[in-house]
């Protein structure tokens, strides 16, 4: 065939990208390009009519213009002018432009639609042509509703031509793609399938492709495309390599048809019609007996081709599943492939492999290869490659070569690179978990983990660990002296201190008869790591020394000086400062019986899903951890138990407020709550991801204290929960009425503190006290009687309007129907936030008063920021959230004027009793205030950034609010706006 | 090259690159010899063609693309019925 013929090409535009090539600088480039854009400019908005042939040169600059990167704004109307030409390259050109350049412009899409209509039904099948290319390249939905319609016609119209039956096809499919609700189904999908049988092989190439799409949706109506499809193949992979002709690619018969009829069958299941399955079970033995055959070239397309019918043909099995002796021959087949020098064949084999490995059918034979797979593991030069085999290993690991596979990868983690270290973590703590039959080797197992890659065991790696430890006995003691040795390593990583401390703090006193391990050893060796580790570390070692305590009474002395030393009493960190200060007391009042009790080991984990599972599940997508889990993955409840963001950080950062509650240390914790379960400050560190999954907790601290009443589970909470019912259901019946006028202005005083008078009159006086922490809560209403007169027949009740039923849960306590002259009475509200929500719950109170009735509705200061949580991040961190909530509906702002002096300090105490956490450093003028939080509700948490912009010239506040859901940012933004 | 649910499979003539974004599906080899293919029809097109040939010509590149591709999937694979098609429509 002879090269271009020069006399159709542009002469101006080969000039043009000559010169282009010749800059020697970006600049020349650009300035190139802008004279060349001024002179089409000029050219196209002169008087002087063009002709077709510069119309086409110079659409054809622009799009090459556009191709080098420039954006281009004209030019488009010229293009549309060519599509009505007659000449075909013009028409051509008009229509490149259009499917490289245009997007749904409104008005010039009609004009588009216009000479795409006249192309399409002009039987010219050159310009039909043209004109569904154009469409399956635009593809918009706007070409979908012109045009869906008619595409079938000339798709299954006796008298197109083969050419154009190709593009109708495809045409067709993109449209169904983009818009399938466009495409109506009817009698043309029978004759769609007929085209199977076309002569023509492109058509049929092309018609594989719309019916695979098509039958996934409607499977029923494309049945008959089995048996059709099946004696088509049958015909390509038994014909001779020459009969065929153009067809046969590098001596393979038609490959990409093949590969796309082996696709279209992966649609079904197998055929039910015995001599139709018997001639596709024959098909697939052929193409894995060809496999075996001699290459009838040494070219690499020849391989590749053949290759990929067979990598097909592989999958198509695997996706029957039923015929063990093809399984089998295909484990065979990869297996081969697995030393194969081509490193594509051996990562795909090692990729389909993966998915054998999960069929009875051929688990076992995938088993043979396993010290081929190891090697691979350890010698294959390419990361993706280890990666596949690694994912091989974790899919062929059952009982008989867990310990094989668990050490191999271990010892493979030393030296795995960074990117896949934390995947093999995960993979070894689960596959580890799930085989383990002795239950040391398992400890020794994550141990090692630690040791070796302690920077990436996540938390739930060691939270199950500890979990799986606290719920087996016959390893406690195991475990104990396994991690007391682990810490005597010089430099031990910091989860190994966590472990360490952990199992120490519980079952330190197994070891504790030997003289190598005595209390005071295990005390001091713990306490040597101290000063090393971060603060949530620490927060657990105190917890683990108060245990201690207990366990060893003859530690007591040498612990309590620790806690007493300045350094921890007088902690920056509050919760440090916190655990020591109550701890310390704890362990001076309590005598030793309430100290046993409420420091007794912990009680059992409730069986549950692994969160390690979860989140291997969530690294790798449904898709991935769906064949690697298949059928194998152990009962339990749903994966939401530790879904949701990053666990919120322990109680740390909730300074507790109310001076009566911290009044409870007077009388330790155990007084308070029936039912002692053990240290529950430490459990609120560990499992505080999961406050539902969790046993009811009990903490030595007033919040957790406070809090271990609200668990939802504990069932021997101190209320009468099924009283408290009753009044519920009454305030459903009756109408709470309309709040009063100010309710609103209450209700914002109350948006940023907790505490204060709700309401005052010459009656009545309500006060609050309230607490939140996750998505929990607990208000205590007080009722003060002003007057000298009894009030009767008194009673406040808690209703939710509108769609607050489904998303907050209050319960309230009953209170006396009397409240005499000058007395108060006091009701508990126990709040739970199911979701987020925009309006406030009502509280109404009713009573009579010198035997008038006295009504009063107000709004109760529940918000949504109250079950906010601040977050401390970086700059760096803050700024990539930030860009990541860039959508216009995760934002809300608002700028308003000042209604109270701009004061800093007021300013930064509001933001923080708004709950957001201010971040210092972040905003790189010191002026304005940047907060982050999470709202916290049962179903979803959602995370907020806040930057509050103040203008102290303008006396103006700029507010801008970006959260993960739309609703939060408006509700935030206008609460919080009121505030200033 | 992972990227998302998209894979990429790529070839390299030279010193030019022909990249492939496909779905996780799809299959890799059969994706290699599509460019194999489409470079062999420029080949033909153009009498062994190289670089410039392809930037000089990029609508022609195009329309080839077009005869050989469309909405993703693979049109023709007869390289005798695509360079005939797209002899006959220069001719009108």
């Amino acid at each position: 065939m002879p090269a271009v013929s020069k006399g159709d090409g542009m002469r101006g535009l080969a000039v043009f990208i000559s010169d282009i090539r010749n800059c020697k600088s970006k600049e020349a480039e650009v300035k190139r390009i802008n004279k060349e854009l001024a002179n089409i400019r000029s050219k196209f908005k002169g008087d002087k009519a063009l002709d077709g042939y510069s119309k086409k040169k110079y659409v054809c600059k622009l799009l090459f213009i556009f191709l080098l990167g420039h954006d281009i704004d004209f030019g488009h109307m010229e293009a549309v002018n060519l599509l009505s030409s007659n000449k075909y390259t013009e028409k051509q050109i008009g229509y490149l432009f259009i499917s490289v350049l245009v997007n749904s412009t409104s008005e010039l899409i009609r004009l588009i639609n216009n000479g795409v209509k006249n192309d399409l039904t002009s039987r010219n099948p050159t310009f039909m042509c043209l004109a569904l290319h154009c469409i399956a390249n635009v593809g918009s939905r706007e070409m979908g509703e012109a045009f869906a319609a008619d595409i079938p016609r000339i798709l299954v119209a006796g008298d197109s031509m083969d050419s154009v039956k190709q593009s109708a096809a495809l045409c067709l499919l993109r449209l169904y793609k983009a818009s399938p609700d466009l495409v109506p189904m009817g009698e043309w999908t029978a004759r769609v399938v007929h085209l199977l049988n076309d002569q023509h092989m492109g058509v049929v190439t092309a018609a594989v492709s719309l019916i695979t799409c098509l039958c996934k949706k409607n499977p029923d109506d494309f049945k008959t495309c089995v048996s059709l499809a099946v004696s088509r193949l049958s015909r390509i992979v038994s014909s001779a390599s020459t009969d065929l002709q153009d067809y046969t690619y590098y001596f393979v018969p038609a490959p990409w048809l093949s590969v796309k009829l082996l696709r279209l069958l992966q649609c079904y299941a197998p055929p039910e019609d015995a001599a139709v399955k018997g001639r596709l079970v024959e098909c697939l033995e052929t193409v894995l007996n060809k496999a075996q055959e001699p290459p009838k070239s040494k070219k690499v397309q020849h391989s590749n081709a053949k290759n990929a019918v067979l990598f097909e043909t592989i999958s198509l099995i695997i996706h029957y599943d039923s015929e063990p002796n093809l399984l089998v021959r295909a484990c065979n087949q990869l297996g081969q492939f697995l030393q194969h020098r081509e490193t594509n064949l051996r990562y795909l084999a090692l990729e389909s492999m993966c998915t054998l490995a999960s069929s009875e059918f051929s688990h076992e034979a995938v088993k043979t290869h396993i010290d081929t797979v190891i090697n691979a593991l350890k010698t294959e030069r390419d990361v993706s490659v280890r990666q596949r085999a690694a994912d091989l290993l974790y899919a062929m690991c059952d009982r008989s070569n867990a310990k094989q596979i668990v050490s191999e990868m271990l010892r493979y983690l030393e030296t795995a690179d960074y990117a896949i270290r934390e995947e093999i973590v995960l993979k070894v703590a689960i596959l580890a978990e799930k085989y383990a039959v002795d239950y040391s080797w398992y400890v020794d197992t994550i141990l090692n983990l630690i040791r070796i890659a302690g920077d990436y065991v996540s938390e739930e790696v060691w939270y199950r660990v500890l979990q799986i430890v606290t719920n087996r006995d016959d390893v406690q003691g195991y475990a104990a002296k396994t991690v007391f040795e682990a810490l005597q390593a010089p430099a031990c990583h910091e989860n190994m201190v966590k472990v360490g401390g952990y199992i120490l703090g519980e079952f330190g006193n197994l070891i504790a008869g030997d003289p190598r391990s005595s209390p005071p050893v295990q005390f001091s060796l713990l306490h040597s790591k101290f000063h090393l580790c971060s603060v949530a570390t620490r927060a657990l070692l105190l917890s683990t020394y108060i245990k201690f305590i207990n366990l060893f009474p003859e530690t007591k002395a040498t612990i309590q000086a620790v806690l007493r030393a300045g350094s921890q009493l007088r902690n920056a960190d509050v919760e440090l400062q916190q655990r020591a200060v109550e701890y310390l007391t704890l362990s001076s009042i309590a005598s030793t019986d309430v100290l046993a009790t409420v420091l007794e080991e912990m009680p059992p984990f409730p069986e549950r899903e692994s969160s390690i599972l979860a989140k291997l599940k969530r690294k790798k997508g449904p898709g991935a951890a769906g064949t690697l889990d298949d059928g194998r993955r152990e009962p339990g409840p749903g994966g939401d138990v530790n879904g949701g963001m990053e666990p919120a950080p322990s109680s740390g950062s909730t300074p507790s407020p109310s001076a009566d509650l911290l009044g409870l240390r007077a009388a330790p914790a155990p007084t308070a709550t029936p039912a002692p379960t053990g240290a529950g400050s430490l459990l609120v560190d560990v499992f505080s991801d999961s406050p539902t999954g969790g046993p009811p907790s009990l903490g030595p601290t007033p919040e957790e204290a406070f809090l271990s009443e609200l668990e939802p589970p504990a069932p021997e909470s101190p209320m009468a929960l099924s009283a408290d019912q009753a009044p519920a259901a009454d305030t459903a019946a009756e109408d709470p009425g309309v709040p009063i006028p100010e309710a609103d202005e209450l209700l914002n005083k109350f948006v940023c503190k907790n505490n204060g008078v709700l309401f005052e009159n010459a009656l009545l006086q309500i006060g609050v006290k309230s607490e939140f922490r996750q998505n929990l809560g607990r208000m205590y209403l007080f009722y003060g009687n002003k007057t000298s007169v009894q009030f009767q027949n008194f009673c406040p009740t808690v209703s939710h309007p509108g769609d607050l039923q489904t998303q907050l849960v209050v319960q309230t306590k009953r209170v006396p129907g009397q409240v005499d002259g000058g007395a108060q009475v006091q009701q508990v509200l126990n709040i739970e936030c199911l979701r987020d929500f925009l309006t406030p719950p009502l509280l109404t109170v009713r009573f009579r008063y010198g035997g008038a009735a006295q009504a009063l509705t107000l709004k109760l200061p529940v918000t949504i920021n109250k079950f906010f949580q601040p977050t401390e991040m970086a700059a760096q961190d803050f700024f990539q959230r930030w860009k990541q909530l860039s959508l216009p509906q995760q934002e809300a702002q608002k700028i308003f004027q000042a209604n109270h002096p701009m004061d800093s300090e007021v300013t930064k105490a509001k933001l923080l009793g708004f709950g957001s956490a201010l971040l210092d450093n972040v905003d790189p003028n010191p002026e304005n205030y940047v907060g982050a939080g999470i709202v916290q509700t049962k179903a979803l948490q959602v995370g907020c950034l806040l930057r509050l912009e103040p203008n102290a010239q303008a006396q103006m506040y700029r507010l801008t609010l970006r959260t993960s859901k739309e609703s939060v940012s408006r509700h935030l933004c206008e609460l919080l706006a009121e505030q200033f | 090259v992972f990227r998302a649910y998209l894979k990429i499979v790529y070839k390299r003539y030279a010193s030019l690159y022909f990249c492939c974004a496909i779905e996780d599906q799809d299959n890799e080899l059969i994706t290699l010899e599509i460019i194999q293919r489409y470079v062999e029809l420029l080949d033909k097109y153009f009498g062994s063609v190289c670089e410039l040939d392809i930037i000089f010509n990029f609508e022609k590149a195009y329309f080839i693309l077009d005869e050989f591709l469309l909405g993703g999937e693979v049109q023709e694979t007869s390289k005798k019925n695509v360079l005939k098609k797209l002899k006959s429509l220069e001719e009108t």
